[in-house]
């Protein structure tokens, strides 16, 4: 079958080459020049803050890979193969800005300060949350496909009522994030958001990481023209860039998040990525897919690509890369001590937080399973 | 307490004398005065919703608001039901109280996954970190003769999923009471305005502060005989049947539930401890319903009090039917009185 790389469709933003070499973008990009001129303000420590990064990221996905593998946790989603677009976009976003991840944003977690251990708990079903967003700006997972596009819209529909874009105050204006995968863009709910963002001009970015496959069906089956081209119908400035190039993913997030806190509205921006493992752990992607396939993405391995920049521009050695790996290990060793650490929460736990009042008949559920339970002779036979 | 069969009542209880603060509102202008206090009282309060603004919803019960607080609190969406509450969902997240308006019961199913997958449990799933204060007003039921999808009642789908609270005003009172008391509360609640009771008119007191439980039931007409539990617009066709079974010598009791989920159980076990019998109104289909819920729990509770087993009047297991035989479908006076029948021949 001939195969070509969806990453050479003319007016798809590159600035690094699969070998890991500075490249112009193509002329057919919009504002490349612009945007070029933008990922060359990213100097060597924050290029190699992003590599870290992405290699701890990485390290944690396949830590969390084994724990699930070794019945750890009942399910993991893996994102390996698109460090670049989480960890490009993610340095893009200010303190101030809103997350909605999906639920394989594992990298923007890590880059947003939040300690990726706590993704944990939803996946060994101790919790269906596990973290506190507020701290973070990082709200929860959320596993129906394409819901939480909505809430960011809305969300940045209210930052828009707080009059929080547009002031020119950077300490002041903000804006949303919300990633999704290309499955996601098939459903009514992230249509609808791009409805929504495209009429109130809310301060939002649809960040879709066209990983190529949800679950066994490719993006073909999700739509029948480039996913970017959607945006433009609903009057959503789009640009599609190569989603496994770390500065071209930072470059077009920061100018998107630019436009949205100066109060110009939404962008939707296509990262084309490859989800080099399988959708979750649940799924056996030899099923469906061709090893001619895995095996030219494997190749195009977005750490190994920036790492080729770094070690030719002299910002990577092996003193660097050992102290990345050295991380990584402390890192990967914290998170199986603690997810051996998290035990199932007290079965009475089931009863807190339905409602934020008193409920009559919660309240009653309650007292009855409390009674049952202390009726066992044995205090712990009724767990 | 006063018999009356037009339902209403006043904090003085004496129906039908208004005091100084009272005035007479049917119940779409009671709900309007309600959402205007909260509009004025608290500036994150804002209403969404298909033609709410200029027009005034298609029953004018935000009629006038747009003009008075602006599009921006009181805003005509895209027509888009799950965008709706996706996006309300997200405003509540950044700090807003969003009341959104489904214009027809029929057309809130394109947002039932997100009123039930996410608005529902995002408070649970965050461990009460994430809260979601969101007000769905739903006009709902049926004798209006509409076309298809303008009269259901699908209360029990929402009343399955933890994390809703759902009440149905049956007075203009309890319209303005309860709008407010929806709207401040921290829960998401579903808010079943009866559509056949708009134009019903009622005492309300605008000046008193929302007071009391929205979620404890009311006796509205005493009786020895039997209870007939109801809510919404079932409570006028339940009070006119005790009326006319008053006519024949049974004094039946009447109950507006008030509030769907949670229910006041307490209340209606009660008036079953004294009566030994009941009966459950309500349009919407009987099979896997609301009355059969309270049917089960009345028979864990009173038992040995019943005389007669519990029974419930409702609409059938069929689609809402054509208007112009959903007289025939819908709980009438006749029906509540041949069940009444059916009880005491037990």
């Amino acid at each position: 079958m001939p195969w070509s790389d969806p990453c050479d469709v003319p007016g798809t933003l590159r600035l690094l080459t699969p070998q890991g070499e500075r490249v112009a973008p193509d002329p057919a990009v919009p504002n490349g020049e612009a945007l070029a001129s933008l990922a060359a303000t990213l100097d060597a420590e924050r290029l190699l803050a992003m590599y870290a990064d992405m290699s701890l990221t990485r390290a944690f996905d396949r830590e969390a890979t084994s724990l699930q593998r070794q019945g750890e946790l009942g399910l993991w989603p893996e994102s390996r193969g698109q460090e670049a677009a989480q960890i490009g976009s993610a340095h893009a976003l200010a303190p101030r800005d809103y997350v909605f991840p999906s639920y394989r944003e594992h990298g923007v977690a890590h880059v947003r300060g939040l300690p990726v251990r706590e993704l944990l708990h939803l996946f060994r079903g101790t919790q269906h949350g596990g973290w506190d967003p507020a701290p973070h700006n990082f709200h929860l997972y959320t596993l129906v496909i394409g819901s939480h596009t909505l809430h960011a819209t809305g969300y940045a529909m209210g930052i828009q009522r707080d009059g929080d874009v547009g002031t020119g105050d950077p300490a002041r204006d903000r804006a949303v994030i919300t990633y999704f995968g290309d499955g996601a863009t098939a459903q009514g709910d992230v249509n609808e958001a791009l409805v929504f963002a495209a009429t109130t001009n809310a301060p939002v970015v649809f960040f879709c990481q066209n990983n190529q496959w949800a679950i066994s069906a490719p993006s073909t089956v999700q739509s029948a023209v480039p996913l970017v081209e959607r945006g433009g119908g609903f009057g959503v400035p789009s640009i599609r860039v190569d989603g496994n190039d770390v500065l071209a993913c930072y470059a077009a997030t920061a100018t998107a998040l630019q436009r949205a806190r100066r109060g110009e509205g939404p962008t939707f921006i296509e990262a084309v990525t490859y989800r080099m493992g399988a959708h979750t752990t649940s799924d056996d992607p030899t099923r469906y897919r061709m090893r001619e396939e895995e095996e030219h993405w494997g190749q195009r391995d977005p750490i190994a690509r920036l790492a080729a920049l770094l070690r030719a521009e002299g910002v990577l050695d092996d003193e660097a890369q050992a102290r990345i790996d050295a991380e990584a290990a402390e890192l990967t060793a914290g998170v199986r001590t603690y997810c051996r650490s998290l035990t199932p929460p007290a079965p009475e736990s089931m009863f807190d937080h339905v409602y934020a009042e008193p409920h009559q008949r919660l309240d009653a559920e309650r007292s009855w399973f409390r009674d049952y339970q202390s009726s066992f002779l044995d205090a712990t036979a009724g767990r | 307490m006063a018999i009356t069969t037009d339902i209403q009542t006043n904090a003085t209880g004496d129906a039908g004398r208004p005091t100084p603060s009272t005035t007479t509102l049917p119940l779409a202008r009671a709900i309007n005065a309600g959402l205007r206090r909260a509009l004025e009282q608290d500036d994150r309060v804002m209403l969404m919703g298909e033609d709410i603004g200029r027009l005034g919803g298609v029953f004018r019960v935000t009629d006038g608001l747009q003009a008075q607080f602006g599009t921006q609190r009181v805003v005509d969406s895209p027509l888009a039901e799950s965008g709706i509450l996706g996006t309300a969902i997200g405003l509540a997240m950044a700090g807003y109280r969003p009341v959104v308006e489904i214009q027809f019961d029929g057309f809130v199913f394109p947002a039932f996954d997100q009123i039930t997958t996410q608005l529902a449990k995002l408070h649970y799933r965050s461990q009460g970190r994430v809260r979601v204060p969101v007000v769905i007003r739903i006009p709902y039921g049926g004798h209006i003769g509409a076309i298809e999808h303008h009269s259901e009642s699908p209360e029990a789908l929402f009343a399955h999923t933890a994390g809703l609270r759902i009440v149905s005003p049956a007075t203009a009172q309890d319209g303005y009471t309860m709008i407010q008391q929806a709207i401040a509360s921290p829960d998401p609640v579903i808010f079943l305005e009866p559509k056949s009771r708009y134009w019903e008119k009622g005492a309300v007191e605008l000046d008193a502060e929302p007071s009391g439980d929205l979620h404890r039931a009311r006796t509205v007409r005493a009786g020895r005989d039997a209870t007939l539990v109801a809510y919404g617009p079932s409570v006028a066709t339940s009070l006119a049947a005790a009326q006319a079974a008053a006519e024949e010598g049974r004094e039946l009791e009447v109950i507006d539930l008030r509030s769907v989920a949670p229910l006041d159980l307490d209340s209606v076990v009660a008036s079953v401890e004294r009566t030994g019998r009941l009966i459950v109104v309500h349009e919407a289909p009987t099979a896997h319903g609301v009355g059969a819920e309270i049917a089960a729990a009345v028979a864990e509770r009173c038992f040995y009090r019943l005389q007669a087993p519990v029974l419930r009047v409702g609409g059938f297991h069929t689609p809402y039917p054509a208007s112009a035989i959903e007289s025939d479908y819908l709980p009438s006076l006749d029906r509540i009185l041949d069940a009444v029948d059916r009880a005491f021949a037990a």
